[in-house]
């Protein structure tokens, strides 16, 4: 590691923690309902969309009508995306003439964009058309991000107010989200990209001659706009296949420190968003501490790994499978950065990375997407951890546990336990299922315990709605397709549900005044024990999974063999 | 306390463990069992191995029916320690059980008496009770006056006096009456009555889960249904490998094995010991004589934050004592003091006689010399507010002494003429303020003073107020008293907060608002009228000298009727849920260690390279186990042991200190949760070594 590298990181770091305190003031505000410096700009813009689709602002819902709306509202957009795929060879901007897709792909790609994941099992530039990407995927990555964001609101709803049932309207969450958050910040990142180079056209493709004397066909497409949001709502999914390694999707050095900030900052910004609405800067500062601690430390052990000396190629740093434009340092960032976000769009091949930075990258997803994590999804996820521990907590120190006055109860421990617990059992099953089907393992490109970690990441990325891959495993066979499919949903809603039952239960509850008594969740003591929770449950759950994926590669490796 | 004592250690009487070993056998039955998903779960997997061992054929038979043994073991040693919390209490019902059974009942029908065994008895019936008869059934006395024998449940010797009408009415089935004859209308039916109820209560027939230990119930069961997974998916994660790699780990991933990972991995410590928790928390309650109606109430307890104690008895001695003599000025000390003692000889209240203790204290006065045949006393009578006496001194003197209220004096003083020292208010005020009772002392139309009188308050009572504090809870004086004197006690007495003049109706108000601010609020009562605000409290603690609606009202008794018991009460419920959180702490932390090592025992010949001994992780076996078996039949014994060794922790509570919930975290995250990290790796590489060496692998 050279100063140059060290340089990167500490700015990385700095501009990211500088931003994410203001950017976080703003969003409270948004979701708050208050005004902002942008409502003279663009506050029509949101009434108007209240005017059109027939929703009264000052509606607000209890949890079941929320929820209701919230599914409506996805499935709807599922169902969109879906028949855009299997028609677009009939719908305009098609410059290339590509043909519909598949159903279980269709599928698959609309599930994954509903859901915040953006998996894909597509190549962007062979398969999608201009009209699907901008009209389905581009869009998608919006509301998917704003549902996230809703949700949120809504829980923190149900832990501030008292004895009500109503949490708030999902449709002013959902508007005032993308209109207020999403849109400006997206509309500036993307201005800029353009300036660095990222394309934004209606051309076909261009065939050009190589040096080599090779034809080559250079795809053209709306990419600027799409990568801005992809990153910006922890939605991941390129517009070209390789992702922001596509030199037309990421082409400087700045535009990929500016992408890599994109990715944390509105997951990091919610966290004191949070603070801030529940009235206690300590309340999001030790949450973001706890995320900001497990994120550094992964990417502490990524790096000391990642440069150690390879006992196979005989030297350190390597960068197979790495942009030279871009370097180790920053890939390595990007990779934990991506996973801890619930983002997924990749610079490097994950499966490139040595084992063990391939392994953090793969328990960063496997806690839950909890360490900032999706937008919205982040908090909400984290919260339900939260509960755990307080609940844990509460006991310990003799007292029937209560979060910000809060009871915690039989209820609130059902449905915390069930949010955290499904993924993690999806997981599971997935994984065995296919690991043992020869439909599933004629996917995998590389065998031992590589192969099983391909299978894993695969299902993890699915069931933590991360979408990053790990490379290497063919997942467009209708038996992925489908299976990742169902993981995405069940990730996604089965954690949503659970937090949105949470939120009206709590907003029926009294608050309970604090005193030397109650159990402070603002309190080194809390975040260290925050932290123990996230890392055992983690753990617990994947450890053998892990032992035979790439702890044991690591340990092969160390012996001079590789897969 | 030396009943308590002796009943700590009540687990090793052969009384309570033998019919417990006993009892255990009996829980295997599996409706028992499902009750508690962890145990339910251990329990099938001890069931499935039981029949592998028996009708499969394994390579490795020894090692898998020592397996099975264990698994047994710990499902028995789960079983053991409920049946141990059970046998206590039963062992306490026992003895009141042998009062009932006996008894028989007058029955007073229409003016005739006839004989009739207790259980037959109905509500509203009347009985009566003479001297040496048992009372057959809880009621109330309705005529008469008798001194009763409550031994049997508080473990009081002293008789109480239990008499028609006011507040001490209340008489309980089983207690004895040692003199006069009460007629009582039975208020309960039988086999409902407060000593069944206690029965019951006592060998936890009508436990309850408690909100707490439901919600705790539904983690310990998702992490079960979690490892349940893991171990299932376990499986094909091997088969892949051992596919890929060509080796054959049939040989260790056997059923058996499989379920004894999966045994490790589920919360079995806590699982096992819950209800025992649960039942010696009860326990522990009534072993300070106290009853809780539910365990609930209990739990309850340990989240109360505003405490209402009444002044009298509570905070302070139940009598007001003499602390000083104030003479007006151009008087003499010594001169209030001697008329103070001789106005006080004859009088045989508290107060009276402390005034005689003081004035000897200080100034070494012995009015001796003052018999009743030289003096006329004349006794405090309500019309005059004064008390005092008449005789002549040495010298044949008449002289007459009164003391009393200020006004009441003022005026006796004013109607006969004599005349008022100007300091005299400055006095009366002073002493009010400082949370006394002045008394103004007149002898001989001479107004000397004032006596200082002055509530005790308990010795050590503000340390334990200042402890409550630091806990989060919030104390609330009640008294009748004037808001001035109140005032100064509740400085005094470090409470932080009274309530003066209280009549019933204010406490009920008090404990709504407090309530509506989302405080949980306890309080101690006896009287009827406290009966509203003892069923409106979250706790309510009545006593038991007191009436039975308010025994009625509230949700538990207090035995001994000794209003500081509400801080213990407090503590126990704060313990029961600590003992809960730390031994589940405890329990998942132990998981770390038990896959460091199962897991290099199933695959630590995986991938091996050739020309080595083991495979690569191989070298996670940190522990340096002897064999892959010893490794795994090490950590069930571990996991089954060390259920019996938490059995004391369990019946007994964790370690409780009134410290803030941040420093008892700390303190119970390190011992609990850094502790249960730790303890595992030695324990189960103790286990390896003996094993081996005994040669049981």
């Amino acid at each position: 590691m050279e100063a140059n590298d060290v340089i990167q990181l500490i700015v990385y770091i700095a501009v990211f923690l500088l931003l994410t305190p203001i950017l976080g003031a703003f969003i409270a505000s948004v979701l708050m309902g208050k005004k902002t410096f942008l409502t003279p700009i663009l506050g029509w813009l949101e009434k108007a969309i209240y005017k059109f689709s027939g929703v009264n602002p000052s509606d607000e819902m209890n949890w079941k009508s929320y929820a209701k709306s919230l599914l409506v509202f996805n499935f709807l957009g599922f169902l969109f995306v879906f028949l855009l795929q299997l028609t677009q060879k009939y719908l305009p901007l098609n410059p290339q003439s590509l043909s519909n897709i598949s159903w279980d792909q269709s599928f698959n790609t609309a599930v994954s964009f509903m859901t915040n994941t953006n998996w894909q099992s597509y190549g962007g530039e062979g398969a999608l058309s201009y009209l699907t990407q901008m009209l389905g995927l581009t869009v998608q990555n919006f509301v998917s991000a704003a549902t996230g964001i809703a949700v949120f609101a809504a829980l923190v709803r149900g832990i501030k107010v008292k004895q009500t049932s109503k949490i708030g309207n999902f449709w002013v969450d959902l508007t005032r989200s993308t209109v207020y958050i999403l849109l400006p910040l997206s509309l500036v990142f993307s201005v800029v990209l353009v300036g660095q180079g990222v394309i934004q056209n209606f051309s076909s493709y261009q065939v050009v001659t190589t040096l080599e004397g090779a034809t080559q066909s250079i795809p053209g497409g709306l990419a600027a706009s799409q990568v801005a949001i992809k990153q910006l709502g922890t939605n991941g999914g390129g517009f070209f296949n390789t992702n922001s390694a596509h030199p037309f999707e990421n082409p400087t050095p700045f535009s990929n420190f500016l992408q890599m900030l994109a990715i944390l900052l509105i997951p990091g910004a919610l966290v004191f968003a949070y603070g801030k609405m529940v009235g206690s800067f300590r309340q999001g500062i030790t949450i973001f501490l706890v995320m900001f601690s497990v994120w550094i430390a992964g990417l502490g052990v990524s790096i000391v790994s990642e440069y150690s000396h390879n006992s196979v190629l005989g030297y350190s740093g390597i960068m197979e499978g790495k942009e030279t434009r871009l370097g180790v340092i920053n890939s390595l960032i990007w990779s934990t950065a991506t996973t801890v976000a619930s983002n997924g769009s990749v610079n490097s091949m994950h499966s490139s990375l040595s084992p063990l930075s391939g392994g953090v990258a793969l328990f960063n997803m496997l806690m839950g997407e909890v360490i900032f994590g999706g937008v919205g999804a982040g908090m909400y996820g984290m919260l339900l951890f939260v509960l755990l521990t307080v609940f844990l907590s509460g006991l310990m120190v003799g007292r029937s546990p209560e979060y910000l006055g809060k009871k915690i109860e039989f209820y609130e421990m059902k449905w915390t336990l069930f949010g955290i617990l499904a993924p993690c059992a999806i997981i599971l099953l997935g994984t065995a299922v296919s690991s043992v089907l020869p439909m599933a393992l004629s996917s995998l490109t590389n065998k031992g315990p590589h192969g099983f970690t391909e299978i894993l990441y695969a299902f993890t990325s699915a069931a933590a709605n991360n979408g990053s891959a790990f490379a290497g495993l063919n997942a467009n066979t209708p038996y992925f397709n489908i299976l990742l499919g169902l993981s995405m949903l069940i990730g996604r809603f089965v954690v949503i549900l659970p937090v949105l039952a949470i939120a009206g239960n709590l907003a029926t509850k009294k608050i309970t005044p604090t005193s030397s008594g109650t159990f402070a969740t603002d309190t080194f003591t809390f975040g260290v024990l925050l932290v123990g929770v996230i890392l055992i449950v983690g753990a617990l759950t994947f450890l053998p999974a892990l032992f035979l994926g790439p702890i044991v590669e690591h340990f092969l490796i160390l012996n001079g063999q590789t897969f | 306390m030396e009943l308590s004592k002796k009943q700590e250690k009540q687990w090793l009487n052969p009384k309570i463990l033998f019919p417990a070993l006993k009892e255990s056998f009996y829980k295997l039955d599996p409706r028992i069992q499902a009750k508690n998903p962890v145990m339910f779960v251990t329990e099938i997997g001890a069931l499935l191995t039981l029949l592998i061992v028996l009708f499969g054929k394994s390579s490795s038979q020894s090692f898998e029916i020592q397996i099975t043994v264990w698994l047994w073991f710990t499902v028995l040693f789960a079983n053991f320690a409920e049946a141990i919390a059970e046998g206590r209490g039963k062992a306490q019902a026992e003895e009141l059980k042998k009062t009932r059974t006996t008894t028989k009942a007058r029955l007073l029908k229409d003016g005739i008496e006839t004989t009739v065994s207790a259980s037959d008895l109905r509500k509203h019936d009347v009985v009566i009770c003479e001297a040496g008869d048992l009372i057959p059934g809880d009621g109330e006395v309705i005529d008469g006056i008798a001194s009763v024998d409550e031994s049997a449940i508080t473990g009081e010797s002293a008789p109480v006096i239990r008499e028609s009408g006011g507040d001490r009415s209340a008489v309980t089935g089983g207690t004895k009456v040692l003199s006069d004859r009460i007629e009582i209308v039975i208020t309960a039916e039988a086999g409902n009555s407060f000593l069944d109820r206690m029965i019951s209560l006592v060998e936890g027939a009508q436990r309850q889960k408690t909100p707490n230990e439901i919600a705790l119930s539904i983690i310990l069961s998702g992490l079960t249904i979690v490892f349940v997974l893991g171990v299932m998916t376990l499986k094909p994660f091997a088969d892949y490998a051992s596919q890929v790699t060509g080796q054959n780990l049939d040989e260790i991933m056997t059923v058996p094995v499989l379920v004894a990972l999966l045994v490790c991995l589920i919360p079995t410590t806590i699982g096992g010991l819950l209800s025992a928790i649960g039942i010696s928390g009860m326990d522990r309650l009534i072993r300070r004589n106290v009853i809780a109606t539910s365990g609930r109430a209990v739990e309850a307890a340990g989240d109360i934050d505003v405490l209402l104690l009444d002044k009298t008895g509570t905070i302070t001695l139940g009598n007001r004592m003499a602390s000083s003599f104030l003479a007006v000025s151009g008087v003499r000390v010594e001169r209030l003091a001697e008329s103070a003692q001789l106005s006080s000889m004859a009088d045989s209240t508290a107060e009276g006689r402390s005034i005689v203790v003081l004035a000897k204290e200080k100034f070494e006065l012995r009015a001796e010399t003052l018999t009743p045949q030289n003096a006329e006393f004349i006794p405090f009578a309500a019309q005059t507010r004064m008390s005092g006496v008449n005789f002549k001194d040495q010298n044949g003197k008449d002289r007459q002494i009164r003391k009393g209220a200020s006004d009441s004096i003022k005026d006796f003083a004013k109607e006969s003429g004599f005349k008022i020292p100007p300091d005299l208010d400055g006095l009366v005020e002073q002493v009010a303020k400082a949370g006394g009772t002045p008394l103004v002392v007149i002898d001989n139309g001479d107004i000397l003073g004032v006596i200082q009188l002055k509530d005790v308050v308990k010795g050590g009572i503000k340390d334990r107020f200042a402890e409550l504090r630091k806990m989060g809870i919030r104390t609330v004086m009640i008294t009748g008293d004037n808001p001035l004197t109140a005032a100064a006690i509740a400085a005094e007495a470090g409470v932080d907060d009274f309530m003066s003049q209280a009549t019933p109706e204010a406490k009920l108000k008090r404990i709504r608002e407090e309530q509506s601010r989302g405080h949980l609020v306890a309080m101690t009562g006896d009287g009827t009228n406290d009966a509203p605000a003892l069923a409106q409290a979250d706790v309510g603690v009545a006593m038991n000298t007191g009436t039975q609606a308010a025994r009625e009202a509230g949700n538990m008794v207090d035995l001994d009727s000794n209003p500081t018991k509400l801080i213990e009460i407090v503590e126990i419920g704060k313990q029961l849920l600590m003992t809960r959180g730390s031994l589940t702490t405890f329990s998942i932390a132990n998981d770390i260690a038990k896959y460091f090592a199962i897991l290099p025992a199933l695959f630590g010949t995986l991938y091996i390279i050739q020309g080595q001994s083991q495979g690569p992780l191989g070298e996670l076996n940190i522990m340096g186990l002897e064999s892959p078996q010893s490794a795994i039949l090490s950590a069930v014994i571990f996991n089954a042991l060390v259920i019996v060794a938490l059995i004391p922790l369990a019946l007994k509570g964790v370690q409780y200190q009134a410290l803030e919930a941040s420093k008892i975290l700390q303190r119970n995250l390190f011992i609990y949760g850094f502790g249960g990290l730790i303890i595992p790796f030695v324990g189960i590489k103790i286990i390896d070594l003996i094993i081996n060496r005994i040669g049981l692998i």
